[in-house]
């Protein structure tokens, strides 16, 4: 247990460290978005999701396609609430709490959450 | 502060009401019936994966996704694990410096007995493996015990299951002993239960997302997981042990491994040869 509340304090601490990206452009926000989806050591939303952008390597099939967003979700933040915690809709989920288990810092959810809302 | 203990408790919560999935009969000591949860299990597969035959499920992912079984077929030519399988042989033999072996300490000379491992132990009241036993074997004749995950202990529990292949698993939950039954239900509750940065449980991957891609790795079926090991896995290039692969597999969900034959994990693995019972040891094996 000693070990988790280091590890979740390490997490506070980059976050803390991240900083705001409030005066992000919306532009800059989708770039960040991108990187979080795709990198392996932030999202890594690919590993589970696949999304018709050309820098997409090796989808996983875990979770649907990202297509459809603004159908599926009309109202953005029940998308952000899906993504930060995944276990409200379905608690066997094999999806990741990103958002309740610091995962991402809630700045890299607004960026993920704006950038599948273009697909 | 205050969010890393909401948080915190959160996971407690998790952690203490494993979720219920497709195969199970339930999670009290009341209510769980290890031959309704194997039977359970093979049905969920079966479903899952019509066509495939239980007795397939002893080469895992192979077992049901053609594509990486072809590859594996090919692998198979030369079976990877043959050097160890020799070497294990050879330790195997070999007398201590007392001039006794590991034949003087277990049945039939540890001669195809591999199926009967691991069980309960009433006497001292805990869930014994090969593994363990090997190295218990060692130190009451005088030698020192060898590490746990690879090397000379997975290559002497690899000969053995080599003597035992085509025999049918057949563990046992005895019912004189009432903590038997909750060894095996700790392991359970370990195979369900959520854990780490992720949130995952062997559940999630071997059961839900069996030959479901994670990125490009494919988790294959829970049933059967046990029969080969140990295993000469190419990502490792050597051979090694059940409890490293947990521990591989903890990492996966970003959590802290239990060390190997940790009381939990041989739990888990009791819990885990039970559900494959009925098929047969097909040890060493060899995966990609
Ligand atoms: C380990 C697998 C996994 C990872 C990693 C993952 N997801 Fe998911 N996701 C799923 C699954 C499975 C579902 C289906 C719903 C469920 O079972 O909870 C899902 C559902 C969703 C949905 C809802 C889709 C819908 O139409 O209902 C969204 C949006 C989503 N994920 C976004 C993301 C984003 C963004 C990330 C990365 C920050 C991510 N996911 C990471 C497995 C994953
Ligand atoms: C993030 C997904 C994931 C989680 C969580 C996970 N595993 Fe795995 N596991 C895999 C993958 C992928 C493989 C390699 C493919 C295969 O052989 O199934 C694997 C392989 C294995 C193997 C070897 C199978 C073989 O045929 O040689 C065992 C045993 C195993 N896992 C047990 C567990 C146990 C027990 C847990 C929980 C403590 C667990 N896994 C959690 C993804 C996962």
């Amino acid at each position: 247990m000693r070990r988790l509340t280091t590890l979740m304090c390490v997490a506070t601490a980059a976050t803390a460290l991240s900083g705001p990206v409030a005066a992000a452009s919306q532009d800059e926000m989708i770039e960040l978005g991108r990187d979080v989806f795709h990198d392996k050591t932030r999202g890594n939303c690919i590993s589970c999701h696949s999304i018709d952008d050309p820098v997409a390597n090796l989808p996983g099939n875990q979770g649907p396609m990202m297509v459809a967003m603004k159908q599926r979700f009309p109202d953005k933040r029940k998308l952000r609430a899906q993504v930060w915690d995944a276990t409200v809709a379905n608690p066997l989920s094999i999806m990741p709490p990103i958002g309740k288990h610091w995962i991402l810092s809630e700045e890299e959810i607004d960026a993920v959450v704006e950038y599948i809302y273009q697909y | 502060m205050k969010t890393i203990k909401t948080l915190l408790l959160g996971l407690g919560l998790t952690a203490l009401a494993p979720l219920t999935q497709a195969a199970e009969s339930g999670f009290t000591l009341e209510t769980v019936d290890p031959e309704a949860d194997r039977k359970a299990l093979q049905e969920f597969y079966q479903n899952r994966f019509p066509g495939v035959p239980l007795e397939e499920y002893v080469n895992g992912i192979y077992a049901i996704d053609p594509p990486s079984r072809e590859q594996w077929d090919a692998l198979m030519e030369f079976p990877p694990y043959e050097f160890d399988l020799e070497e294990g042989q050879v330790l195997f033999e070999t007398p201590f410096a007392n001039g006794k072996s590991y034949a003087d300490c277990f049945e039939n000379g540890g001669i195809g007995i591999r199926q009967n491992y691991p069980y309960w132990n009433k006497e001292e009241g805990t869930v014994k493996t090969l593994e363990q036993e090997i190295n218990e074997c060692r130190e009451q004749n005088g030698e020192k015990p060898l590490k746990w995950k690879k090397g000379a202990i997975a290559q002497i529990s690899a000969y053995m299951a080599w003597t035992s292949r085509d025999n049918v698993i057949d563990i046992k939950i005895p019912e004189d002993d009432p903590r038997a039954l909750q060894a095996y239900l700790d392991g359970k509750q370990f195979f369900y239960a959520k854990r780490g940065q992720l949130n995952l449980s062997c559940a999630n991957c071997h059961l839900q997302g069996s030959r479901r891609l994670i990125r490009a790795d494919l988790p294959g079926p829970m049933l059967g997981q046990p029969t080969h090991f140990p295993v000469y896995r190419s990502k490792w290039g050597e051979i090694g042990t059940l409890h490293r692969r947990y521990e591989g597999c903890h990492r996966d969900s970003r959590s802290v491994p239990l060390p190997p034959q940790s009381e939990e994990f041989r739990k888990l693995e009791y819990f885990q040869t039970y559900m494959s019972n009925g098929l047969v040891v097909n040890g060493p094996g060899a995966r990609k």
